[in-house]
Formats: structure tokens, C-alpha cells, sequence
């Protein structure tokens, strides 16, 4: 086991942590570098609060800039343009990693070895790093070209209206001004002020307004500007979205796709921090997909364009900056097939959205610790796709689930359901979901951390469910 | 509720129980004939009870900002369920809330047959020609209960409803006005109606020799193609029902 009591010495050391399997990591396993010194303290500090103390005044932002770390956290995590290391592993050793923005795929090694003289009591085997078999072609391997997770959306939406004039886009704001999150930017001026159309300010008039243009054979693409507006088109979407298809007997196809940002930001406050995957996941006639990388992102909305049937995009307000290599050719994933994130051997944790991040943080501080977690982006919402999750449990036979949802009636509570129902014979251990609390989202920054599921409760998860 | 018929073939849209939910979908609708710049308009109906709702509101705002080629008709009977209009409004009707938007409205007297032909084929013709929304406004009575398990007497003198129907009846007013121009008599009409009683028996007939519903129509056009959750519900129910079959009646398919 690791000795934390080390590790806080060594915060102005950047300790190297067992890379994670990144799909889009070319053959050779590089072993990825944390982001520095920025990533460090935290984590020491709260490996510290599990293991050493039980009462610790915890105050995460004292000595470095969160949201710095925030970001570059999340980029660290997929950034397929780290620097990585010397392939063959050595646990032993300590590297300092810098991260890089390239704008080529090769790699530039400058790393500097410090000194591997620290001695770190790594389980050898746990750090080994693993190749990621299940993966897809790497992307990155081939050309590609590297963008935000807006501009993928964007890319995915351009192209999709370019191939079928019948896709246009309605919302607030989503024509000059190019949207809130920029989704919709330079389209307006490209497709003309009618596809992609501002509307007044009553989502449900322009749900509705969607959906029977649909009916009439168009395929709009409705915005909310957040996801929480949503829930006053509520109305139209479970009455009449959900159901007409069936109510006409199949005459009359709603082939719309419903997106926005949703989840917890950063103080943007309860009714714009909600997670409406909860209230829809119900409704019958809808399909809901979650992205999470530039990359799916790209690939779901070409997918939920081409769908007949309405479906609901659940994009992340904290994840549109997150930059990823994609390919230059055209691809659609599939709208009801889950991820494989990293493949492993003791547990399976399903997960979705932004929480898939704060997974592969605890990822690495778990691989240190000797785990080895299996971990899925299940994508899609509704329905699940048992098939892969399914698949996972019978190998690992432990499952966690990490959600952004409220506890009760969330995404976790009916995929609990439903794993329960399914795969009951395989289960060891009893399922552990971690989720948000029943609260609105606090204001206060440091409130709001607390209501969302952080690494170190995932790592303490892990550990119980382990044992 | 037997509202939720829809033809594609006669462009008639299916609607949902939700009062006014249709509003939008109209302007929707006439948006998506005007982006493929078609000959044609969109025409959607409610009641006086319909324009209390948002999607109204809104509706009317968004085909006015959008100079969407559809038809607001509404059918001002007075009445919605037990409500009477004075309980429902205190404007002067619906057609000044078409004005507040700015929209072209109309009030016509809804129990005249021509007017309102008159009006509507105006109205189609400006909404096309001038790509603008219309608003009409029919003042009418509502003669009958709101619906089967309705009995408005509850709500309402019977001697109003007797004054309504009698008095001021539109099928009455336009047969005086087809008679007096003679391509109408009480021969013609009793012809016409056995001739309609018998398409009538027979469509009853024939809808009678129909067989129930089976089981997969439960699942069919949820989606376009049923995902496993579905087939597996469903499959789970075959299974059920034909275990213990004889709890369930035997006419219908499984």
C-alpha cells in the first residue's frame, strides 16, 4: 500500500501515477504524467482524511488555484497530446511530465527525471499498465485534428445540416449570437436565419414549435439554453414528444433532438444546475444519450440527428472546453452503446458525463493502490445497454455507480434497479451508488463541491466494495 | 378520449389531450412550410377555454415574430367544461389578444355557415400570399354537455340550452338559406338521411367485425424500432398471458 505519510513531504515532488488506458493512446503504452504539482495536494490531502485523520478541517483551495486545477485536471485526462513517458515502466521511478498542447500527434519527450531515489512501495503489478484491448482504432494514430467538445458538437451539427437540409435548429440566442456555449457559432450566417432560428422566450412554445415542424417532416435540433429551462417544456416533451408517434399509430415520426448543458457548474446556482436525465428518463417514446468527450460528442449528435426517434442530448456545462484529437473522416456511434473507458479486472464502475472524469482521477489513485477498476461510460441513458454493463459484471462481479443525479429517482437508482434485476447471480457485493444529495445546488463554491461526488469518496467506495 | 385521430394522408395532425399543445405545433408546422416555401398554410382549432394557456400566448407571439403562414380559429362557445367566459376572460373576446400580438384577427359569428367560409378562405389567402398568421374568432354556443360523462344541466338553465339550439341553430340557418335558393327540400333531407344511417349501420358493422388489438400493438410505434427493454417486456408479458390464459379473454391475439 502506498505510505500517504510520504507523499505529503513530497508535495513539491510531482509523484507519477500509473497511466490509464486512454482509447486514444496509439499501440505503445505510454505512461501518462498527472497533470503537476496542480493535482498533487489535493489528493494528498484527502488520502490523508480517509486514512490518517478523522478530523481534519478541510479546506481544498488554501494553497493552490482550484479552478486552474479544475481544468487542468480534466485536461490531464484526456489530453492525448501528454507527454508520455519512457514505455517500459518503471514504478520505481519519478517523472515530471509538463503538459503540452500540440498540434501534431508525435511525441516530444521532455521529461526530466528527478531522482528516482525516493522509495515509493508501489504494488508492481497494479501499476503495470495495461493495454487497452477493447478500444476502438485509436483515432490518434491516424490524421485528425484536434478540437474543443463545442466546436465537435458544432462540426457534428454543420455537417449533419450540410448532408440533409431538413435539419435546422431552433433556440435562444442560437443564431448571431452563435449560442450560449458557442454550439451554434457561424451557422446562422451560413444556413440563413430561418434553419437556425431565434425564438422569444417560452421553451415549451418552442418544444412544441419543434415537434410540429417535425411532424411535417423537418428535423430540428431544439436548444435549451440550460437544461433546467427544460423542465418548462416539459409538457411538450412527454405528452407530445413521447407520444404522438404512438397516438398516430405510427403516421406521424418526431425525429427531434433535444439538447443543452446541464449538471452542476461551477456557482451557477440551484435551478441552473440541474439534472434533468432524472425527470425525463420516464417518459416513453424518448431515447437519452450523455456525452462526455469531444469525441462521442461529435459521434452521438450525428447519431441523434439521424435517429427517427426523439432524442435527448445531455451535454455537461463544465465539459465544452475539453480539447481531444478526432478524426478527420465522418463517423456516427451508436446512440445505445456504452464505453469502455478502462478496462478492468476488480470492479465495475458505470458512469457517465462529467462524474466519468472524477472516475479516472480516483482511477489512478486506485491503480496505485492495487485496484484494478473496469470503468464504463454508459453514454446512454435510456435505454441502458445492459449488454456491456452486463458483460462487465460477470467479470468483475462488484459494481459502482457514480452519478451526478440527485439519490432519489435518478439515473443510478434505476440502473441499480435494473442491474439488480439482471445480474443479480453475479453480484458479490451489493451495488454502491454515489450520487448528489437531495439538496438544490448550493451557491457557496465549497458547498457545492461537497454535493458532488468527489474522487476520494470513489476511492473510499472502491476500497469497501473491495473488501 | 376519441380526439387523438390523425391522418397523414389528409394532413390531419394528431393531437394530444394537453388543451392548446397544438398551438405550437402549428406554428411549427406553417415554419416548415415557409422554409420549404410551400403553397400552403396550417390551420389549428380550440376553445375559448384553449386561449387561458400558455402555449397560446406564446404560439401567437412566436407565429407573429416569425410571420408563419397559420390560422388560429378559435371556437369561442362560451363555455369550457363548466366554466363559463366570464370566468374564463375579462378581455373582449380572443380576437384583441390576436391584436396585442399583432396579428390580423377577425370575429365572426360562428353560428353562420358562410361567414365562416368567407372568413377562413380570406384568411388562407392572406396567410399564404402575405406569409402572416390570421386570428378568427367564432362566436358560438355550446349546445351539447362537454362530453359523455358531462350533464351541463348541473351548470346551466336548461331553457338557455333550448334557446341556443332552437333559435339559433346554424345547421337551421343554413338549410333556411339553401332552401330558399331550392337545392334543398324535406324529401332531399329524409332521403339523405336514411342514406347516412345506412353508411352508418354498416360502417358499424364493419368496426364491429374488427378484431381487438393484439398484444405487440402495445409496444409497436413507441419508437421506430423496439429496443430490447421493450421486446423483452413484452415477451415477458406473451409469456404471462399465455400461462394463464384463461384470466384474459380469449378474443383477443397474443
Amino acid at each position: 500500500k502506498v505510505r500517504v505519510a510520504k507523499r505529503r513531504h513530497s508535495r513539491s515532488r510531482k509523484p507519477e501515477f500509473a497511466p490509464q488506458s486512454n482509447r486514444l493512446q496509439t499501440k505503445t503504452k505510454p505512461n501518462k504524467t498527472t497533470s503537476p504539482l496542480l493535482l498533487r495536494p489535493l489528493t494528498n490531502r484527502y488520502i490523508n482524511l480517509t486514512t490518517f485523520s478523522p478530523f481534519i478541517s478541510v479546506s481544498p483551495h488554501y494553497h493552490f488555484n482550484k479552478t486552474k486545477w479544475l481544468r487542468s485536471s480534466i485536461q490531464s485526462e484526456l489530453s492525448p497530446l501528454l507527454t508520455p513517458i519512457n514505455p517500459t515502466p518503471d514504478p520505481f521511478s519519478r517523472k515530471v511530465g509538463f503538459v503540452m498542447v500540440r498540434s501534431d500527434a508525435a511525441k516530444i519527450n521532455i521529461n526530466t527525471r528527478i531522482g528516482s531515489s525516493r522509495p515509493h512501495h508501489f504494488v508492481t503489478n497494479a501499476v503495470a499498465t495495461k493495454p487497452d484491448a477493447s478500444s476502438p482504432p485509436s483515432t490518434a494514430s491516424k490524421s485528425g485534428h484536434e478540437v474543443l467538445l463545442f466546436d465537435a458538437l458544432k462540426e457534428g451539427l454543420e455537417e449533419e445540416m450540410d448532408r440533409d437540409a431538413r435539419v435546422c435548429v431552433m433556440g435562444e440566442d442560437v443564431g448571431h449570437y452563435g449560442g450560449s456555449y458557442k454550439v451554434t457559432k457561424g451557422l446562422a450566417p451560413k444556413f440563413g436565419d430561418l434553419r437556425v432560428l431565434d425564438t422569444p422566450i417560452a421553451e415549451n412554445a418552442f418544444t412544441g414549435m419543434g415537434i410540429g415542424a417535425a411532424m411535417m417532416g423537418l428535423r430540428p435540433i431544439i436548444e435549451g439554453m440550460n437544461m433546467g429551462f427544460l423542465l418548462l417544456a416539459f409538457n411538450q416533451i412527454s405528452n407530445n414528444c413521447g407520444m404522438l408517434h404512438y397516438t398516430s399509430g405510427g403516421q406521424f415520426k418526431i425525429p427531434v433532438v433535444i439538447r443543452g448543458p446541464g449538471g452542476v457548474g461551477r456557482q451557477l446556482g440551484a435551478e441552473h444546475s440541474q439534472r434533468l436525465e432524472s425527470y425525463f428518463q420516464s417518459i416513453p417514446g424518448i431515447q437519452m444519450v450523455a456525452c462526455s468527450t469531444p469525441y462521442n460528442a461529435k459521434g452521438l449528435m450525428k447519431a441523434a440527428i439521424r435517429s427517427d426517434n426523439p432524442v435527448i442530448l445531455f451535454e455537461h456545462v463544465l465539459l465544452y472546453n475539453l480539447k481531444e484529437t478526432i478524426p478527420d473522416e465522418e463517423y456516427v456511434l451508436n446512440l445505445e452503446e456504452a464505453e469502455m473507458v478502462r478496462p478492468g479486472e476488480h470492479v465495475t464502475i458505470l458512469t457517465y458525463s462529467r462524474m466519468r472524469y472524477h472516475v479516472m482521477q480516483a482511477a489512478k489513485t486506485l491503480v496505485n493502490k492495487g485496484y484494478d477498476p473496469e470503468v464504463i461510460d454508459i453514454r446512454s441513458l435510456k435505454p441502458f445497454d445492459l449488454h456491456t454493463i452486463g458483460n462487465s459484471i460477470k467479470k468483475t462481479h462488484r459494481v459502482l455507480i457514480v452519478e451526478e443525479c440527485m439519490r432519489t429517482g435518478g439515473i443510478g437508482a434505476s440502473l441499480t434497479a435494473a442491474i439488480n434485476e439482471n445480474f443479480q447471480d453475479y453480484l458479490d457485493a451489493p451495488i454502491v451508488c454515489l450520487s448528489s444529495q437531495d439538496v438544490p445546488t448550493p451557491y457557496a463554491g465549497t458547498l457545492e463541491e461537497w454535493t458532488v461526488v468527489q474522487p476520494p469518496q470513489i476511492v473510499a467506495a472502491v476500497e469497501q466494495l473491495c473488501q | 378520449m376519441p380526439i387523438h385521430y390523425g391522418s397523414k394522408k389528409l394532413n390531419y395532425i394528431t393531437v394530444s389531450s394537453t388543451v392548446a399543445t397544438q398551438i405550437p405545433h402549428a406554428v411549427g408546422a406553417a415554419y416548415s412550410m415557409k422554409m420549404e416555401k410551400k403553397d400552403a398554410c396550417t390551420i389549428t382549432y380550440f376553445g375559448d377555454g384553449g386561449s387561458s394557456t400558455g402555449d397560446f400566448h406564446a404560439g401567437l407571439n412566436f407565429s407573429a415574430v416569425m410571420e408563419a403562414p397559420v390560422i388560429f380559429f378559435c371556437r369561442n362557445n362560451g363555455w369550457a367544461i363548466s366554466t363559463p367566459i366570464n370566468d374564463q376572460l375579462r378581455s373582449d373576446g380572443i380576437v384583441v389578444r390576436g391584436k396585442g400580438y399583432g396579428i390580423p384577427s377577425i370575429r365572426v359569428d360562428g353560428n353562420d355557415a358562410l361567414a365562416i367560409y368567407s372568413a377562413v378562405y380570406e384568411a388562407r389567402k392572406m396567410a399564404i400570399e402575405k406569409q402572416t398568421p390570421v386570428l378568427i374568432e367564432a362566436l358560438t354556443y355550446r349546445a351539447g354537455h362537454h362530453s359523455t360523462s358531462d350533464d351541463s344541466t348541473k351548470y346551466r338553465p336548461a331553457d338557455e340550452i333550448e334557446w341556443w339550439r332552437d333559435g339559433q341553430n346554424p345547421v337551421k340557418r343554413f338549410r333556411t338559406w339553401i332552401e330558399n335558393n331550392g337545392w334543398w327540400s324535406d324529401q332531399v333531407e329524409s332521403e339523405h338521411r336514411s342514406n347516412i344511417r345506412k353508411q352508418l349501420s354498416q360502417a358499424i358493422q364493419a368496426a364491429e367485425r374488427v378484431e381487438k388489438p393484439p398484444v405487440a400493438d402495445l409496444f409497436s410505434d413507441v419508437y421506430d424500432v423496439p429496443p430490447t427493454n421493450l421486446n423483452e417486456q413484452e415477451a415477458s408479458l406473451r409469456e404471462h398471458i399465455k400461462k394463464h390464459a384463461q384470466e384474459y379473454p380469449s378474443n383477443v391475439a397474443v
